[in-house]
């Protein structure tokens, strides 16, 4: 007798990879663990905020979180804003390469369905929208969810239709970006939700939304964040904090000299004095970044070279340049020595941060 | 598109001869941006500089 195994809709993407958020238990903040006045700006890894002109928010990892999870990412309103103009808007993104998205099968007939879960809490109840957004084809759809309980942990899940209409690109720029509404204006709300996939319209992206910026009480923590195939919620795809740092580390690496490695210099790479008063050296990153990454210090004189007996500090240059996705060159002046010899690199353990931004 | 308040740019020549980086003011930071399509940065910059709100100055 033949077998036939039937799965429907919704099962069967139970096993292996489910989970296509980085950090959804929020463990991971390699920026720092508080942020002020947030305007467009990331803040725990992968997560980025963004707040135009509504209010004032500051955005922090919580320790505050349900059974089975240790941290939250939290909004805290410090200044009201109770009337929004017609375009202020607040809410937390998520962004994802296109060439992760392919199994969705979007711009197909065989588009798949989709389903969003994640732990919320807070002190406003009442409506809010989860939006999706296909950043290559300027289509969305939307779901409201209800906050039911004051300051209690409730677990929400969400399910998007597939959308046989606009393809993501195969790549390693932004086709996908999830936005949790916190509060909107006019602009996003006057029109009627889009619950299905439509060309945008930014009328209809918001209906319904409460205003989280209507008193400085007001609080919204979110945890256990999920995106996966299928039309239900499978539990939540744990990762170690290793794993998950790994995988941010591909959008930001932060070299920072204040913790960890506040009592003994890091090494970087080797290099040389390339003329009497500059060096080059390798500056290998963690882990393959995404693109090539933005470069900031917050000191200028963070480096030393050692070679032939000497200790240069860096006084000036460039810093850092021919950026690519895995390496960069750093490239300073220092006081007058040798051209030719070799040179070790290290940071100095003056409390600077290096970061490299590749985030879409 | 973010919104980047960009107050100034700058080519960097390495010791190639190329300008493979730009110096900029990004929202009060100095940070090095490559000349990377694709990096969000550099993205926002030439955006910038075809809408005619940003120019980027030549290398010393």
């Amino acid at each position: 007798m033949a077998l036939t195994t039937v799965r429907p809709q919704g099962m069967g993407f139970d096993t292996g990879r489910r989970n296509l958020i980085i950090n959804g238990a929020m463990q991971v903040s390699q920026r720092g663990t508080s942020f002020a006045t947030v305007g467009t700006e990331y803040t725990l890894d992968r997560f980025q905020a963004q707040n135009s002109s509504l209010g004032a928010f500051t955005v922090t990892q919580s320790s505050t979180a349900p059974d089975g999870f240790a941290k939250s990412l939290k909004w805290d309103c410090t200044t009201a804003d109770a009337s929004p103009a017609a375009g202020d808007f607040a809410g937390l993104n998520y962004r994802i390469e296109g060439q992760d998205l392919q199994q969705l099968k979007k711009g197909t007939s065989g588009a798949l369905s989709t389903t969003v879960s994640f732990w919320v809490r807070s002190n406003k109840t009442g409506t809010y929208i989860l939006e999706i957004v296909d950043a290559d084809n300027s289509r969305n759809i939307h779901k409201a969810y209800t906050i039911s309980s004051a300051d209690t942990w409730e677990h929400k899940e969400l399910t998007f239709a597939g959308d046989t209409t606009g393809t993501l690109t195969n790549d390693n720029g932004l086709s996908m970006y999830l936005r949790w509404y916190l509060g909107a204006g006019s602009t996003y709300t006057s029109g009627t939700l889009a619950t299905d996939w439509q060309a945008n319209v930014n009328a209809d992206r918001a209906v319904g939304q409460v205003n989280l910026a209507d008193s400085t009480s007001n609080e919204w923590y979110i945890t256990g964040v999920q995106l996966e195939l299928g039309t239900n919620a499978s539990d939540f795809e744990h990762r170690s904090y290793g794993e998950e740092l790994q995988l941010c580390k591909r959008y930001f690496q932060s070299w920072d000299n204040t913790a960890s490695d506040a009592t003994s210099n890091r090494t970087i790479g080797g290099g040389v004095w390339y003329t009497a008063t500059q060096i080059l050296a390798t500056f290998p990153f963690e882990v393959e970044m995404r693109a090539a990454p933005t470069f900031s210090t917050s000191a200028t004189d963070s480096v030393t070279a050692y070679g032939g007996g000497w200790a240069e500090q860096r006084v000036g240059g460039n810093g850092l340049d021919t950026i690519g996705t895995k390496c960069a060159r750093l490239n300073f002046t220092v006081g007058s020595r040798t051209a030719g010899h070799g040179a070790l690199v290290q940071r100095q353990n003056n409390g600077s941060t290096w970061t490299l931004d590749a985030e879409l | 598109m973010f919104d980047m308040n960009i107050t100034a740019a700058q080519y960097l020549v390495n010791v190639d001869g190329d300008q493979d980086t730009i110096r900029a003011t990004i929202d009060g930071t100095e940070v090095n941006v490559p000349v990377y399509v694709g990096n969000r940065h550099y993205d926002e910059i030439m955006r910038q500089v075809a809408a005619g709100t940003l120019t980027i100055e030549d290398a010393d």
